[in-house]
């Protein structure tokens, strides 16, 4: 059985002074039935690629396939079968759920009665309702809606949950798991990190127009060799004057950073680590003024490979 | 409701694009509102009436208070007097067509006229009072002339301006309603979004169109029964011609919309070359005065711009009575806009 999706050394380079090398070099393939994520920070390149696979923008080179077809010869029989959700698409405000989502089914061949497209996102309460009532998180689940409505088998979501409330959040990983769980494969964006780790079975980390990685969350943190990450701030006459990777010499410890006011250590083995660091900090005279640990997380695994934070705004852009 | 998705997705377009409309009752009222309240305005402003008296002044000196009876005794005519400074003020505040002035220093009595010539109405006063004077020195006239009043519908001013707000509703609503509505779609991302779906273009691009011309049907239908029943006019032609040219003029201004709109990516910008297409018509197509008053040489111009073959074939139909046929040029014309405008825009169609 083919790929759902399948991109082969795409590139993408918006003409302009000086040109924009969005995407560059990119090859990704993505199983049918799974859900895969593109992280990164803005800029990286994660809503090109996302839209030369949704055939919205033409990739300089390369090839990118979708349920085993080209965009070249196949375009509106891909269209048939996906369902796209745009980063930022404001649907019309004078019209209904029931009236947007019944548009919509009109340009499909087969596909959902608008109603159950309406039911799947928990909206059948706000059927009659015209968007403009609705809250940002019910507008982005009208959205998903929308590309469920035509039955799709791949289902593209451009950032699904920037800037929505928790509540809302965890509504549309439900909408993203059942779909997923019926036997649909997922293709989302995203920079949140827990988003990725609890809805994707692969990920793959943007920077800079490529890939920086590609596997399970899972294996993506293991790979890191530290499982656990010491954070720590110190305070002391001397503290200004340690440099960003203090501690980087300590047993069991893989790397060391400053993120915000926070230094963290990434271990292996944190009963072996802290003592040490403990003693250190003794040594030198200043004092602990907090102390925690956490579990490794994507965002450890982009700062390993990218050697910069995933928040650094446009960090990520080529430029 | 529960099947209504299974309708083609032109209809779907068309319903979702005339709900918004009707969702936004200021649109509806400036749509159908306004050309009415301009007709009605311009209407009751150049009313049809009785020539109103003319007013003139007689300049005070010897003769004058002679001059002056003689003169009161026309009814067209409003005598006052005054000083030469006066009679001046007057001439120049328009108060006076005209400045009357008894000679009495040659041996024959004479009058001397003092009024601008590139003024009609002093012009005409000027004829007025010197016909009144000559008989009443005792011209007799050779040759005996009758007058015959008529007032026709058909020939007022009214009657033509009636086709020429027709025309500029046509305009107005097609490059507005279509021009507007698409760069506000771009901005929203909706017809990226669209483009992710198999929907149609022509489809798209035809549920416009479709729209425009059934949003034109009401705003024509009342323009047409308040001029009839405030002013009667009346059509005299076929209403099946009227409809045909109302028809063609919303696909062609929806061409003309839809071009413009293609590749705006801001309403700043769309706004502005709307503009820009729409102010030569409003000037030169003959809205509210014949475009025949403009120079020889700009004549071909002003035909072929997109108004003014809807404006002179509305007025051809509903003044003339003028049949299918004798308006095939301007239709032609109409119709070489509307499938230039819509080849054009398709081909650079920018849809994000």
């Amino acid at each position: 059985m083919s790929l759902a999706i399948e991109c082969r050394q795409l590139t993408k380079t918006w003409p302009g002074n000086p040109p924009v090398e969005a995407v560059r070099g990119v090859d990704l393939q993505v199983e049918r039935g799974t859900c895969f994520g593109v992280l990164g920070p803005n800029g990286a390149g994660k809503t090109t690629t996302i839209e030369i696979c949704e055939g919205l923008v033409r990739a300089t080179s390369g090839d990118a396939f979708v349920l085993g077809k080209s965009w070249a010869t196949q375009a509106d029989e891909i269209r048939q079968e996906i369902g796209i959700s745009l980063q930022e698409t404001r649907l019309s405000e004078k019209l209904t759920v029931l009236e947007t989502l019944t548009l919509f089914r009109s340009f499909y061949r087969s596909g959902m009665n608008p109603e159950e497209a309406i039911a799947k996102v928990s909206l059948q309460e706000k059927a009659n309702a015209r968007i403009k009532a609705l809250s940002g998180g019910q507008r982005q689940r009208v959205a998903v809606a929308t590309a469920l409505v035509g039955n799709p088998r791949l289902l593209f979501l451009d950032e699904p949950t920037t800037g929505l409330d928790p509540q809302s959040r965890r509504d549309l990983w439900r909408i993203i798991t059942e779909f997923r769980e019926a036997g649909g494969t997922v293709l989302l964006t995203t920079h949140y990190m827990d988003e990725a780790e609890r809805l994707c079975d692969k990920v793959a980390i943007f920077d800079r127009g490529r890939i920086l990685a590609i596997d399970t969350p899972q294996k993506l943190i293991s790979d890191l060799g530290a499982e656990h990450v010491v954070v720590f701030t110190v305070s002391g006459e001397s503290a200004a004057a340690l440099s960003d990777d203090f501690g980087i010499s300590l047993p069991g410890v893989i790397s060391a950073r400053i993120e915000s006011e926070h230094r963290c250590l990434s271990v292996r083995e944190p009963h072996v680590a802290i003592p040490a660091l403990l003693t250190l900090i003794n040594e030198r005279s200043l004092r602990l003024t907090s102390l925690t640990t956490r579990q490794a997380t994507l965002e450890d695994v982009f700062v390993h490979h990218a050697g910069h934070r995933l928040t650094d705004e446009n960090s990520g852009a080529v430029r | 409701m529960s099947s209504s998705w299974k309708m083609h997705p032109v209809t779907q377009l068309f319903l979702a694009r005339f709900r918004e409309f009707i969702r936004q009752p200021e649109a509806v009222f400036w749509s159908y509102v306004f050309p009415l309240v301009m007709m009605i305005a311009l209407g009751l402003a150049f009313r049809s009436e009785p020539m109103e008296a003319i007013s003139i002044i007689v300049q005070d000196g010897d003769g004058a208070e002679l001059l002056a009876d003689s003169l009161r005794s026309s009814k067209s005519l409003i005598v006052s007097s005054g000083t030469e400074l006066q009679c001046r003020q007057q001439l120049r505040a328009g108060q006076s067509e005209l400045i009357v002035v008894a000679e009495t220093d040659n041996s024959a009595a004479g009058y001397r006229f003092v009024f601008d010539p590139t003024r009609p109405g002093s012009v005409h006063a000027r004829d007025v009072v010197n016909d009144v004077l000559q008989r009443a020195a005792g011209r007799q006239d050779p040759v005996k002339t009758t007058d015959v009043a008529i007032a026709e519908p058909g020939s007022r001013y009214i009657d033509f301006l009636v086709p020429g707000l027709i025309g500029m509703g046509l305009m107005g609503g097609g490059v507005w309603g279509v021009g507007y509505a698409i760069v506000d779609m771009r901005i929203r991302q909706v017809l990226k979004r669209f483009m992710g779906t198999p929907m149609k273009k022509p489809h798209f691009v035809a549920a416009m169109m479709f729209s425009r011309m059934i949003f034109m049907i009401p705003e024509i239908i009342v323009v047409l029964l308040v001029s009839r029943f405030l002013f009667g006019v009346i059509n005299h032609g076929s209403y099946l011609n009227v409809m045909l040219l109302i028809v063609l003029g919303a696909f062609e201004f929806a061409g003309i919309g839809l071009l413009i709109a293609s590749r705006a990516k801001t309403l700043e910008a769309v706004s502005g070359l709307m503009n820009l297409a729409m102010v030569p018509m409003w000037i030169g197509s003959g809205i509210f005065f014949s475009a025949k008053r403009f120079p020889e040489f700009v004549q071909p111009v002003i035909g072929l711009l997109p108004l003014t073959p809807v404006i002179s074939a509305l007025r051809q139909v509903m003044q003339e009575g003028a049949g299918t046929v004798a308006i095939l040029p301007e239709i032609a014309v109409i119709a070489t806009w509307g499938v230039l405008t819509f080849a054009v825009a398709i081909r650079i169609f920018r849809w994000e």
